[in-house]
């Protein structure tokens, strides 16, 4: 073996383009695994496709949204609710990678601790996009009549998919704390269920009592429901609840960074 | 242009203490370059904390630990550049093929893509993958995985290799196989820090060995200086009716090596260290005297297992454990 360079003036810290290259390493390594699960990302699918149907029509004929037919209500809604539930990928999968000591192996190597975090993140938005277009298509087969310009309809596919990659640092959060793919999935499901179920998703916030309507009119999944659905069927200005969310995500993501990141370096 | 120290690995007054539970007690060892050193103790005698702490994963609670002159605390990334780690477990994408793997590695270790294959090639090479090197891992054996996972921490050409339980749960074949590129890489130059539960293996693999037990280093040396702590053979005496067992060892108390106060008795077997083989004739003659038959005396080369005994009072792995009871009788 040949001796390593001296070691005096060794450097400390990798630079961004190192970061950034081992970055594009972990997300192809995930996209890799996907690409070979072809089940595994059916049944991605199957979940968000199963909310829509039952909404629309087990539950739906029962809710009444006014002037809005139930399906144009509901899509942006469910759309939402599928990236906060594609981001609960992030922490199961992470899990499973301290589990299976992966997480040692890429601790031990000379590359960026934070990259683990941001390949995957970013491989998971990957992911959530293909799932969108399957939920779009969805929608527009049950009836869903966006009626905005393609630009607010593209603006609002932006915002889903920063959503989705916001709660994955929530995720990522959760995964690295728990440590356990098992506790991982229903840890995840006790800040989902409630964010996703008691907010504008599905019936309309004003049918809710007091307390809970005051959580769902606050609630960041409200604001971004709001935001998309204002952005597709234009029945209300889109830039209030528009702000509220990118506020909010960028609080989210100024707290859950840095807070994943420690909870990798410890795990 | 060499490293500031000649020790490969050092460890001065390494503490890591969960609460109240201390896990390392003041640990201190060095490891020179090119040798394998090992640390055999029990599970829980505080081996993995000290292997991961060296490889940057774990904090300590005080002390220090440095690879090739590098502190673990305040150079890690100078450290991960020298270290290879491979654990107890496969630590490798299922999904992938062997050689997508080993270059995925190579270019977290910072090489360029072209080296990282050209890398991956050579190490598939040299660890008899190459014919399997385009399959997924899921079809592997257990075997072929462990080897792997050794060759992915090798992929970066670390000086220093950190190898935790690597043979654990491994049929003896594949067991053979990893032993003999650990001695292959030792004399390429590599130094190795490896943990066992195996007495034969560090007896095996290792130039120096350290006894670990509740977080501090109960004995440490050679094989052959470690054996030679508790007498220069042990008698080996089996009786014929277990039940004569306590009896005998009343007798032959006496005759044990002046550094050896333990005699290992389990029902129908006693181990006598002694400080001659002289000392066979006159176990029989006494035992013959006190009309406890016996059904066979070797004079044997002490084991590692009377080492740790005597060491510790305990033996150096839990007997009840199926697996190693298994992994035992497979050897």
């Amino acid at each position: 073996m040949t001796a390593p360079p001296a070691a005096l003036s060794e450097r400390r810290h990798l630079t961004l383009p190192e970061t950034l290259r081992d970055t594009r390493v972990m997300a192809t390594r995930q996209l890799r695994k996907n690409r070979r699960r072809p089940t595994y990302i059916v049944f991605s699918f199957v979940q968000p496709v199963i909310f829509v149907l039952l909404f629309r029509y087990v539950f739906g004929g029962a809710i009444s949204t006014g002037p809005v037919p139930y399906v144009d209500f509901l899509m942006p809604g469910v759309i939402v609710q599928t990236a906060v539930f594609g981001a609960l990928v992030t922490g199961m999968g992470l899990t499973e990678d301290l589990k299976a000591g992966v997480v040692d192996r890429f601790r031990s190597l000379p590359m960026a601790r934070s990259a683990v975090l941001l390949g995957r993140t970013a491989a998971d938005m990957v992911m959530n996009v293909m799932t969108l277009i399957v939920m779009v298509l969805v929608g527009l087969a049950v009836g869903f009549r966006p009626s905005q310009p393609l630009y607010d309809l593209a603006l609002a596919f932006v915002l889903v998919l920063a959503f989705s990659y916001v709660f994955s640092w929530i995720s990522a959060f959760v995964g690295l704390t728990v440590r356990d793919p098992e506790t991982a999935q229903s840890a995840g499901f006790i800040w989902v269920f409630p964010l996703t179920f008691a907010s504008s998703a599905f019936v309309p916030t004003s049918s809710m009592p007091g307390a809970v309507r005051a959580f769902a009119q606050v609630n960041p999944v409200s604001l971004a429901v709001n935001a998309v659905r204002a952005l597709t069927i234009g029945h209300a200005d889109a830039l209030p609840p528009a702000l509220g969310t990118v506020a909010w995500l960028a609080g989210l993501l100024l707290v859950f960074i840095p807070l994943s990141v420690r909870a990798f370096r410890r795990a | 242009m060499g490293e500031r120290t000649a020790a490969a690995i050092q460890v001065e007054g390494l503490l890591k203490s969960y609460g109240e539970v201390v896990a390392l007690d003041r640990l201190d060892l060095e490891v020179d370059a090119g040798t394998v050193f090992g640390l055999l103790g029990p599970n829980g005698a505080g081996k993995t904390t000290l292997v991961r702490i060296v490889a940057t994963l774990l904090r300590p609670s005080g002390g220090h630990a440095r690879v090739l002159g590098h502190d673990v605390l305040t150079e890690p990334l100078a450290v991960r550049r020298r270290i290879g780690l491979a654990g107890q477990f496969a630590a490798i994408d299922a999904e992938l093929t062997g050689r997508e793997n080993l270059e995925m590695v190579g270019r977290l270790y910072r090489l360029s893509p072209a080296e990282a294959r050209r890398r991956a090639d050579e190490v598939l090479e040299r660890f008899g993958l190459a014919a399997i090197a385009d399959r997924r891992v899921s079809t592997y054996s257990g075997g072929m995985r462990r080897r792997l996972d050794l060759a992915a921490s090798l992929t970066g050409r670390p000086p220093v290799l950190l190898l935790d339980e690597p043979t654990t749960g491994l049929d003896p074949r594949s067991r053979q196989e990893l032993w003999a590129i650990v001695d292959e890489l030792r004399r390429g130059g590599t130094t190795v820090l490896l943990t066992t539960q195996y007495l034969e293996e560090a007896d095996r693999l290792a130039q120096r060995i350290a006894v670990v037990d509740h977080g501090r280093i109960a004995a440490q040396g050679s094989a052959a200086e470690l054996k030679s702590a508790i007498g220069t053979v042990v008698l080996a005496i089996r009786l014929s009716d277990p039940a004569t067992t306590s009896d005998a060892r009343a007798v032959l108390a006496d005759l044990a090596a002046r550094d050896a106060p333990r005699i290992v008795a389990a029902a129908g077997e006693i181990r006598l260290p002694v400080s001659s083989p002289g000392a066979s004739a006159e176990a029989v003659r006494r035992l013959d005297a006190r009309g406890i038959p016996i059904a066979a005396v070797e004079v044997q080369q002490p084991s590692l297992d009377d080492v740790f005994l005597t060491l510790t009072g305990r033996p150096a792995h839990d007997r009840d454990s199926a697996e190693q009871q298994a992994i035992r009788e497979s050897a």
